[in-house]
């Protein structure tokens, strides 16, 4: 089926984006109104062509639409068209959801800013340029949108650059997202000298034809790419610095959407990874080492956002999991990946909201007993916090269990370290989002007498309460006879059922995991509720805790392989460039000057010595040709 | 033909009384849009799938020794003439002011530039060797004199290390061009004519050896890694108006000449030194980048991300696929019209804050809105985001490359990482964090500034979205290319849809 | 007599000539010396004629004659000059062509 209208999901908050940002302050007076009503249209737009598919029988749902011829050249044709089927208007329908809820609560939030016309210009351009990677049907297509995200995402991480740290967030997030980007090139090029073309649909149909070997190649180049863009290990460093950007940013580009770009390309991807398991071992690892890295991080953190961020990174890892786990996982991956969009949005709002009560204030520290002053914000986060530790029958529940369970019935040793794995991180996340909830909301006051704490106006509270809606229905609603999952089959090739043997019957899974998040809550209760809380961070802990403080080391690994180097490298080519090479250039010219002066001596002005010399010259000449001629 | 034109406009220049500075630039700016407006309706005429050169125009020159003025165009050349006669309008358009303070008058400054256009124009359609080297040793002339002459720092030590770099591979070629010359007269009559001199017969060895005459020559014009270090101190010195045309303009000749020249009259050679011209151009990008990422001077630091992308399009012509060769080409006009942007508004920065050192700027975006956005953009094009114009060149040369020669790809593409970072560096450096002392009361871009990026940076996104109109015109003249020296395309191990 | 005398008489002209210009200062000694030189050549140029039997040699003596005097009259021009503008007419004394 073709539609002209999926053009407009782009072209929308495109143009209004660019009306933004030509207009210039001319355009401040209407310029949030304008951006909240470009990303609303999208969504409508967006809602129209679900329905439009929901009326179509499931193998017609996808649609097409062909746009223009963009490069060819050659046997290398990428045409600039479009594809929105089954997995394409899930995300498009969370983009532009989540992306209208944040542009209305950012109304509220950036009204106070200078610069609120540009935030919502920026937004603009996130959201079509987001709606242009789930979008494209090639993997050129998938690219542009993929680093126009990236773009997005540096112009909104240093919205407030004239801080120094928080430019510096924005360029450290953008090289360590073209990282990834290498990995995409890199696939995109084996991919079409493999099999001669990029598109999704051609290279689904040359697969089972080509090479093992290049199939792992492609699958770990893009798992590169995913782990760019999903700040998954061992890219994982600029997630948490990128919490610079305002909350609203955080919210929609790095909790609901952009940072889920790589699971959509891994699930994306399915018919590559499918065929190279060594490809999707190495997913399953980088999941299950994110998924633990994220959480222990968030253990340690004082900041929210940052606390809130690791949280992100580990949750993502589960996704990555999931869909390193195959045909059975890449629905389940799917599934969290938008309830996370639910509660994990919902949560960076009201983590906003309490930071607009607070001077911006975000250490924990210096919250507590926030209840009483914001009771809105309180229900809606502590919505998003049971659905996060998978309370029954909260979204996270159904969605992350199906991920343990998974998982843990993968197989042999590997099912039984990734279950333990996911299970652990479970508990872990119980800990650290109690501790969370603990020290902003209840417990005593800690904060200054300049704070004022209180509720935010109704343009922020509202989207935060239809997320936590959200959080609370969605994931009964994607279980519900299995909704999600046969929605999506069409996309991810439907996996034949009691072909793997189930290690833990599902409810011994459930109970299990549920016994596991108890200990997490129960163990964070005890730390920050029987004993009182510092409102500065203690000094006196043991090395490990310092060594999670500072994100497992993270900045510090790579300041010492990359960075140091990089520099060192830098600075002595520098030095090469001026001293060697150019410096032989600018030897042969001294080698010319020198020996000319040199020879310039021989010239001293006395007559008598230059008819000496051409005596002797002339002596020399019929000396030689007497020689010569004998 | 449109070559003249600029000429003209020159001479009616030179008849202009000394103080008309006012009455100098109009003239020149329209003589150039004039020039631009004649070469796009030629541009319309070409026969795009029509791989013979078209255009064709032969008279005689100095018949004793076979010269002819001999000029004609196929696509690479048409993309190549068109990109230099949009930029010369909008080089004088945005240097409006910058002949002032040099060593000579206004007037002359814009005669040179106008007789550099014309010989621009001629340098990438004559099809007669030694015409063709006349113009390639006659272009040192007015640029020497408009580095040496207009611009800034050491700017006579600049000039005359372009002009001696340029002039020792000038004779190279000129010892080459001179081997042929004797050689097709022992074959059937002397002639300078490049379609008969393309079909000698050589020995291998000959072969090498003329090969090595020209490419050397063009190596150091394009310029290649190692023979790259006259340009950093050039593009320093010279005012942003002449490194646009320098840099954008007078470095395509050598990357067109080694299409032109290397690969049409030595294919032989062409492939016995192509692996170590890859390495070379691999060399040059990931050298180029980390010695731009150490750059704090920021006419320098453009200059080195010039010498990775001139990496770029040498490794894209030497790959000989259809779509590095394409890729090439597209190169070579987007890095003009990138290199263009970043020069012009760099320059605007820099006749501001009266610095070139990055340091000295800072939180620019506070200050100036409009001209750090026109900055950023460049930037962005520079290191090829997708959706810009060189995204599409970029990536073409990388997957047509990858067909052939996989590892130098994958290396070449760690480049796209070090181009983040040349470029970030520097953006934040000069337009966030807060600002420095100094920059509080800059101006903003005026009208007429506007103007002249405008149609820069609406270039840059457009055929980023667009490319087909130049990649039409390109592919038969790549693909003919290609096919002279007996190269098709790898076929992929599996065949898809 | 024979002939090669004539010839050795040249040659030592010619030497002592050249010794002349090397070793002396005075510019006017140099300049006789020069001309005792061209004589010298002279003096073969005649013998060689004599020699071989033809007059070309003696037609080269007139026309060396000829350019001896020409030089005689720019060279002591520019002795005199010199010796105007630095009261000397020492060679040594006339050094500017140095650097």
């Amino acid at each position: 089926m073709t539609s002209n209208l999926i053009v407009y999901l782009i072209a929308i908050p495109l143009l209004s984006s660019a009306v933004l940002l030509l207009s210039g302050r001319k355009a401040n007076k209407w310029g949030h109104l304008l951006g909240t009503l470009a990303s609303a249209s999208s969504f409508g737009v967006g809602a129209y062509l679900f329905t439009q598919m929901l009326a179509q029988p499931t193998e017609e749902r996808a649609m097409t639409q062909k746009l223009f011829s963009w490069i060819n050249v050659g046997s290398f044709n990428v045409d600039a068209s479009l594809l929105l089927d089954q997995l394409s208007i899930c995300f498009v329908l969370l983009i532009t959801g989540v992306g209208t809820l944040i542009h209305i609560y950012s109304i509220s939030y950036m009204s106070h800013d200078l610069d609120r016309r540009r935030f919502f210009a920026y937004l603009n351009l996130f959201i079509a340029a987001m709606l242009l990677l789930v979008l494209g049907d090639s993997y050129l297509n998938l690219y542009v949108g993929w680093e126009g995200v990236g773009l997005a995402s540096y112009l909104l991480i240093g919205f407030w650059n004239q801080k120094p740290t928080y430019a510096t967030a924005a360029k450290k997030a953008f090289v360590m997202n073209r990282v990834g980007d290498l990995g995409l090139s890199l696939a995109i090029m084996i991919a079409f000298a493999s099999m001669g073309t990029v598109s999704f649909a051609g290279i689904e149909e040359a697969a089972p034809k080509a090479s093992t070997t290049t199939l792992t190649a492609i699958g770990i180049m893009l798992l590169i790419a995913a782990a760019g863009k999903s700040a998954q290990f061992p890219l994982q460093a600029w997630l948490g610095d990128a919490m610079a950007g305002p909350t609203p940013v955080s919210a929609l580009i790095h909790a609901a959407t952009m940072v889920t770009a790589g699971v959509y390309l891994i699930t994306r991807s399915n018919f590559i990874f499918d065929a190279a398991p060594t490809a999707q071992l190495l997913v399953v690892i980088v999941g299950a080492i994110t998924l633990l890295f994220g959480a222990i991080v968030g253990t340690a953190k004082d900041d929210i956002k940052k606390a809130l961020a690791a949280s992100t990174m580990s949750q993502i890892g589960y996704m990555i999991l999931a869909a390193g786990l195959g045909p059975v996982g890449y629905a389940f991956a799917i599934m969290h990946l938008l309830t996370h969009g639910f509660f994990k949005a919902g949560m960076f709002l009201g983590a906003g909201s309490v930071m607009h009560g607070m001077n911006d204030e975000v250490n924990m520290r210096k919250y507590g007993a926030l209840r009483k002053f914001m009771p809105i914000t309180f229900i809606t986060f502590g919505l998003g916090y049971l659905a996060i530790i998978g309370v029954p029958p909260f979204a996270g529940f159904y969605s992350k269990d199906m991920i343990i369970e998974t998982a843990l019935n993968a197989g042999g040793i590997k099912g039984i370290l990734l279950g333990s794995a996911a299970l652990f991180g479970a508990g872990l996340t119980a800990f650290y989002m109690t501790r969370v909830m603990i020290l902003t909301f209840t417990g005593t006051k800690r904060w200054d007498d300049e704070a004022h704490p209180h509720e935010s106006p109704i343009l922020m509270w509202l989207p935060m309460a239809i997320l936590a809606i959200g959080s609370v229905l969605s994931g009964f609603l994607f279980t519900r006879g299995d909704a999600l999952v046969h929605w999506l089959e069409p996309v991810v090739a439907p996996h034949e059922h009691g072909e793997h043997s189930e290690l833990l019957p599902p409810i011994v899974v459930s109970g299990l995991a549920l016994t596991i998040v108890l200990i997490g809550i129960s163990i964070a209760v005890m730390m920050y509720v029987r004993r009182p809380v510092a409102d500065v961070a203690p000094e006196n802990v043991s090395a490990l805790t310092k060594i999670v403080r500072q994100d497992l080391l993270q900045d510090v690994a790579n300041e010492a392989i990359f960075m140091r180097p990089g520099q060192a490298l830098t600075k002595s080519l520098v030095t090469i460039d001026e001293k060697v090479i150019d410096g032989a250039v600018h030897g042969v010219g001294a080698m010319a000057i020198g020996s000319g002066s040199e020879l310039r001596k021989t010239q001293t002005g006395y007559v008598r010595s230059y008819s000496a010399l051409i005596l002797v010259g002339a002596a020399a000449i019929v000396l030689g040709i007497w020689v010569i001629t004998q | 033909m449109t070559a003249l034109l600029p000429l003209i406009g020159a001479i009616l220049l030179a008849t202009l009384p000394k103080g008309a500075e006012l009455r100098a630039k109009q003239l020149a700016f329209g003589a150039t849009l004039v020039t631009a407006a004649s070469a796009i309706a030629m541009a319309v005429q070409f026969q795009r799938d029509n791989t013979d050169l078209q255009f064709v125009e032969v008279r005689s020159w100095i018949p004793s020794f076979g010269i002819n003025y001999a000029v004609g165009i196929d696509g690479i050349a048409l993309v190549l003439i068109l990109m230099s006669v949009i930029l010369a309008p909008i080089v004088i358009l945005a240097g409006w002011n910058e002949a002032q303070g040099g060593r000579w008058s206004v007037k002359t400054f814009y005669i040179l530039i106008l007789v550099l256009e014309t010989m621009m124009i001629g340098v990438f359609s004559a099809t007669d060797v030694f015409l063709f080297y006349v113009i390639f040793e006659a272009m040192l002339v007015p640029v020497y004199f408009l580095i040496g002459g207009y611009g800034t720092g050491e700017r006579s030590a600049a000039a005359v290390k372009f002009l001696l770099y340029s002039l020792f591979g000038g004779l190279l070629m000129l010892a080459s061009i001179i081997a042929l010359y004797v050689m097709s007269g022992d074959q059937g009559g002397h002639t300078f004519d490049l379609a008969k001199l393309a079909n000698l017969e050589m020995s291998s060895t000959t072969q090498n050896f003329l090969f090595l005459g020209f490419f050397i020559a063009f190596a150091i014009k394009a310029p290649l890694w190692p023979f790259h270090t006259w340009l950093p101190d050039a593009a320093q010195s010279a005012t942003p108006g002449t490194s646009v045309l320098l840099l954008g303009v007078l470095d395509k000749v050598g990357t067109f000449g080694m299409i032109r020249y290397c690969l049409t009259l030595f294919p032989e050679a062409s492939k016995t030194f192509t692996p170590v011209i890859i390495v070379l151009a691999v060399i040059s990008i990931i050298y180029g980048a980390i010695l731009a990422i150490g750059q704090k001077d920021l006419k320098r630091l453009i200059a080195f991300t010039s010498i990775s992308h001139f990496g770029f399009i040498t490794m894209g012509i030497f790959a000989m696929t259809s779509q590095s060769q394409s890729g090439a080409t597209l190169y070579m006009f987007n890095h003009g019209f990138s290199t263009a942007a970043l020069f012009i508004v760099g320059g605007w920065m820099i006749a501001r804050r009266g610095s070139s050192t990055i340091a000295d700027f800072g939180g620019l975006q506070r200050v100036t809105p409009v001209m750090a956005w026109c900055f950023f953009l460049a930037g962005m094009s520079s290191l090829a985001l997708p959706g810009l114009s060189s995204f599409v060149s970029e990536f073409l040369v990388l997957v047509g490359t990858y067909t052939r020669y996989p590892v130098a790809a994958i290396i070449a593409t760690v480049g796209i990482i070090l181009a983040a970072l040349y470029i970030l560096i520097p953006v934040q450096r000069a337009l966030h964090g807060p600002t420095t002392p100094g920059n509080e009361n800059l101006a903003d871009l005026n009208l007429r500034e506007k103007f002249a990026i405008a149609p820069v940076l609406a270039a840059i996104i457009a055929l980023g979205f667009y490319p087909a109109p130049l990649l039409n015109v390109i592919n038969p003249a790549a693909v003919h290319v290609n096919s002279q020296l007996g190269f098709t395309d790898p076929v992929p191990t599996v065949e898809g849809k | 007599m024979n002939s090669a005398n004539y010839l050795y008489l040249s040659a030592l002209l010619f030497t002592i000539g050249a010794v002349g210009v090397v070793i002396r200062r005075n510019a006017i000694v140099v300049f006789m010396c020069v001309e005792l030189m061209l004589n010298a050549a002279n003096l073969s140029f005649v013998t060689f004629s004599r020699i071989n039997g033809n007059l070309d040699g003696q037609i080269v003596a007139f026309f060396t004659m000829v350019v001896a005097a020409c030089e005689v009259v720019v060279g002591l021009a520019i002795i005199v000059t010199i010796y105007r503008s630095r009261r000397s007419a020492s060679v040594d004394d006339a050094n500017l062509l140095k650097r």
